[in-house]
């Protein structure tokens, strides 16, 4: 069988060093824009500041952490930008004018209680984009580009464009604690970074270690095998996509809590640097490869690099195009990643059959 | 019969795949003006040599001369240009561009080189399929639009309107009529007078003896036959193509079976354009039975398995398993139920390449690791690891990506993972596609001591050797329907033949009848 046998090139120690460099490079980057920063800026190191920018950070990498999921599925949800918008609204009216059950009666909730109902919210949102793609197949793209619209125009519609000021709620209706989502702090931490610790590794647990994380993979990899081993697709789509709506209803509570104010056109944009920050962290735009901690360490580098431009001085305009350069250079070092790793893997294979 | 020129020669040709040897030192010759009939099994490597005719691949070894002259094509559009055109089995055609434009992609007759001259290639268009008896189809139609026939017809024009003086046709007629065939037929006569060599491929014997004036059969990547179609018969080819000396297939112990485990009654799946893709199929299988299906491709035996597999919403029919009604329409249900299937596409249907081996193994079957929603993962990753000792596959790491393995391994993969759904029923599709003789025999061992352990066992093959040796009863599927049913002890491959190919044009038929024992 071997009379045209290929000569099988050894090379793995070098190989092998190489790759794990490449698979570390968001860490290392991250590394490096901290390092660069840290000697560059002055106070960067200080407490004060590193609260500031993880503050900062948080609110992307929670809904990058939804974008991760539905990535991974191979998805895309381009509506979280305006679930934020809507969700701080709903928060907003639910502060200052309760719910109006008719009989002219108003129901008024605690901050609990207006914190569960906008989640809630945010994975109803999540559960129709859902729906739309898997009952009635529309492609990911459209239904969340759709959502996008409807989510940020009903957003708009609620106040007639105008900011809802002053949640500063009323102790009698137990609703006065809105501030503490964005504001408060447990243990000297802020209870957002908290929020962000939870959903994260919740997030991590679920992907790695429960059957619904595998099957996310498995659909991202290959539908049609993943349907034929008996993993029921839609459901998972479904999931991953309600997933995301919470995560931007939760980004949606602390933005209004923090500025104690909600406005319309909050989160504008915000898809895209969530899809940015799991890019960087190796998620697969085709589906089935990605990781949550990688998607955090994603929303770290963008966040520190964009702060510390700031601190720096740099002008804006420099930052965008800064960040965008970043981005594809992630991309294009993880084409590199991939080549190698096939390449490693068919090495170990080879010498197997040997 | 005249002697006709040779136009194009291969020498001493071998292709080496990752894993497997497909073509072992071959010798070809193609005769211009006349139809060379190329025949061989699943994986004999007839689509390898005309892959590498076309230019799609390349030799490992050996040379490959047009008209005298050393060629080695590095791309299609070398073939091509050299007048070598092919129509691949899976069509290549854009269903949302017209006819026209079909026929003239890639090389659009234009005007300075950036307005398409339409009329120029509508006018073209009308031509060519005048030529092919074709002229009722409009130049503008969408290909879409078109049934496979007659988008196949497209594809032959494709060919035909490049000047093509070698034309390769892989498996043409496996979609199309009888009365289409016939008009195909013409066409290859019409074709041969102008000089154009064809080469020809097909799994329906008959229609070679009809058409063919030169034959080569092909057996494991290798030549063992190669000579003009005069005084040759269906047996002569199937002798050649199945060979004395058998493969190596574990002799069944004789085994009592037990009580029916699978059944099948009034299976139905309509197809779009009306009809049935099955009609109407009822099958059942024993404990520690197997049951080869036997057929032509699009006979319609794979749709049957996704139908039990409740791939297909619209498909009727009642299933048993152990006698119970299965009542699940999802396919989790139905995995629940005891049934399992072994795809015939693995890169397609049975793998998840970018997932790692152990996560393959255990994904039908993850809820035996998961207490509430924690998976324990030692213990799939030791479940796995069973597997891969059970079945001996060849692994470096449980972690590695399951698309680098090769074929054999991999389609061990997938029979693990069906396996570990502990199925009582294990549907399999084509198990030995796409993997070398080494590890189909050792397939072949694995599916006999399954059914020793009590399960049922039904594939589907289009090999006749396999289904003859392998199973213990056969189906023979056409056209959606069931036309026959043997014992294994029997049948002769001619009745199989004969079965699988129920005459769709009568001149076939006479063919079989004077070739029948």
């Amino acid at each position: 069988m071997n009379s045209a046998s290929v000569t099988k090139p050894k090379e793995s120690g070098s190989g092998a060093l190489l790759l794990l460099l490449l698979k570390a490079r968001t860490f290392i980057a991250l590394i490096l824009v901290f390092a660069f920063f840290a000697f560059a800026v002055p106070n960067f190191l200080s407490g004060a500041n590193m609260i500031i920018m993880s503050k900062h950070v948080a609110l992307n990498a929670l809904l990058a952490i939804g974008m991760t999921f539905v990535i991974i599925t191979g998805g895309i949800d381009l509506s979280v930008g305006s679930i934020v918008g809507l969700c701080g609204m709903v928060a907003g009216w639910l502060i200052l004018n309760g719910m109006d059950i008719g009989l002219g009666w108003t129901m008024q909730f605690s901050t609990i209680e207006i914190m569960l109902i906008v989640m809630f919210v945010g994975t109803f949102i999540g559960l129709i984009n859902g729906l739309l793609i898997t009952k009635l197949n529309v492609a990911p793209f459209i239904a969340t580009l759709g959502m996008l619209y409807v989510a940020r125009g009903t957003a708009l519609l609620s106040s007639d464009g105008q900011t809802f000021p002053n949640l500063n709620g009323n102790p009698d209706y137990g609703n006065n604690t809105f501030y503490l989502i964005g504001a408060g702090t447990l243990l000297g931490v802020p209870i957002m970074i908290w929020m962000l610790v939870v959903v994260g590794c919740s997030a991590a647990y679920v992907a790695n270690r429960t059957p619904l994380g595998r099957h996310i993979y498995a659909v991202g990899g290959n539908e049609r095998g993943a349907a034929l081993s008996g993993v029921k697709v839609d459901r998972v789509k479904i999931a991953v996509y309600m997933f995301s709506g919470f995560c931007a209803a939760l980004v949606g509570l602390i933005i209004s809590s923090q500025l104690v104010a909600s406005h319309p056109a909050t989160g504008n944009m915000f898809e895209l640097n969530a899809i940015a920050a799991a890019v960087l962290g190796g998620t697969s735009m085709s589906g089935g490869r990605g990781k949550i901690a990688g998607t955090i360490i994603g929303a770290f580098v963008i966040g520190i690099l964009s702060d510390g431009l700031v601190m720096m001085g740099v002008s804006a305009f420099w930052q965008t195009v800064i960040k965008g350069l970043v981005i594809i250079a992630a991309v294009v070092v993880d084409q590199a990643q991939q080549k190698l790793q096939a390449r490693v893997v068919l090495q170990q294979q080879a010498a197997l059959n040997d | 019969m005249e002697p006709h020129e040779i136009g194009l020669t291969i020498r001493k040709g071998v292709k080496v795949y990752p894993g497997t040897l497909a073509l072992k030192n071959v010798d070809f010759d193609l005769h211009m003006g006349a139809v060379n009939v190329l025949v061989g099994e699943n994986g004999a490597g007839k689509s390898t040599m005309m892959k590498i005719v076309a230019g799609v691949e390349t030799l490992t070894l050996g040379e490959m001369e047009l008209f005298g002259h050393p060629v080695r094509f590095t791309n299609k559009n070398q073939a091509e240009a050299a007048g070598i055109g092919i129509v691949f089995q899976e069509l290549n055609l854009f269903p949302n561009l017209s006819v026209a434009e079909n026929i003239f992609i890639g090389r659009e007759r234009t005007r300075g080189g950036i307005d398409i001259d339409r009329a120029y290639q509508r006018d073209e268009t009308r031509k060519l399929l005048k030529r092919l008896e074709h002229d009722d189809i409009d130049p503008g139609t969408p290909v879409g639009d078109l049934r496979i026939g007659q988008q196949q017809i497209i594809e032959i024009a494709k060919s035909l309107a490049q000047n093509t003086r070698i034309l390769i046709l892989d498996e043409p007629t496996s979609a199309l009529s009888a009365a289409e065939v016939d008009i195909l037929f013409r066409v290859i006569r019409d074709l041969k007078a102008d000089g154009v060599g064809i080469v020809y491929i097909s799994h329906r014997l008959e229609e070679l003896v009809r058409i063919g004036d030169y034959i080569t059969v092909l057996r494991d990547g290798a030549v063992t036959g190669a000579r003009s179609m005069e005084g040759i018969d269906v047996a002569w080819i199937v002798r050649n193509m199945i060979g004395g000396a058998s493969k190596d297939f574990p002799k069944t112990d004789v085994l009592e079976f037990g009580p029916e485990v699978f059944r099948a009654e009034d299976v139905t799946l309509p197809r779009p354009g009306g009809g049935y893709t099955v009609d109407h199929v009822s099958m059942g299988v024993r404990r520690g039975e197997i049951l080869g299906v036997y057929g032509l491709m699009g006979a319609g035996r794979s749709e049957f398995f996704e139908c039990v597999m409740g791939q297909h919403p619209h498909c009727g029919g009642r299933f048993f398993v152990e006698g119970k009604p299965v009542k699940e329409r999802t396919v989790a249900g139905r995995i629940g139920r005891g049934l399992a299937l072994i795809p015939e596409n693995r890169k397609q249907d049975g793998l998840i390449e970018i997932l790692s081996i152990r996560e393959n193994i255990t994904l039908s079957s993850l809820k035996d690791f998961t207490r509430f929603f924690h998976m324990n993962l030692a213990a799939e990753a030791r479940a796995a690891a069973e597997y891969v000792r059970e079945l001996s596959i060849k692994i470096a790491s449980l972690e590695n990506p399951v698309s680098s393995l090769s074929g054999g391994n991999q389609q061990k993969v997938v029979v693990s993972k069906a396996l570990m759904t502990r199925p009582k029923v294990l549907l399999m599709d084509e198990p030995s596609r796409g993997i070398d003789i080494g590890a189909k025999a050792e397939m072949f061992r694995t599916m006999r001591k399954l059914t020793a352990e009590g399960l049922g066992i039904v594939f589907i093959t289009s090999d006749l050797e396999e289904v003859m040796a392998l199973s213990d009863r056969i189906l023979v599927m056409a056209d959606g329907r069931i036309t026959g049913e043997f014992d294994a002890g029997t049948v002769t491959s001619e009745q199989l033949v004969a079965a699988s190919s129920p005459g769709k044009s009568k001149a076939r038929k006479d063919i079989l009848e004077e070739t029948a024992p």
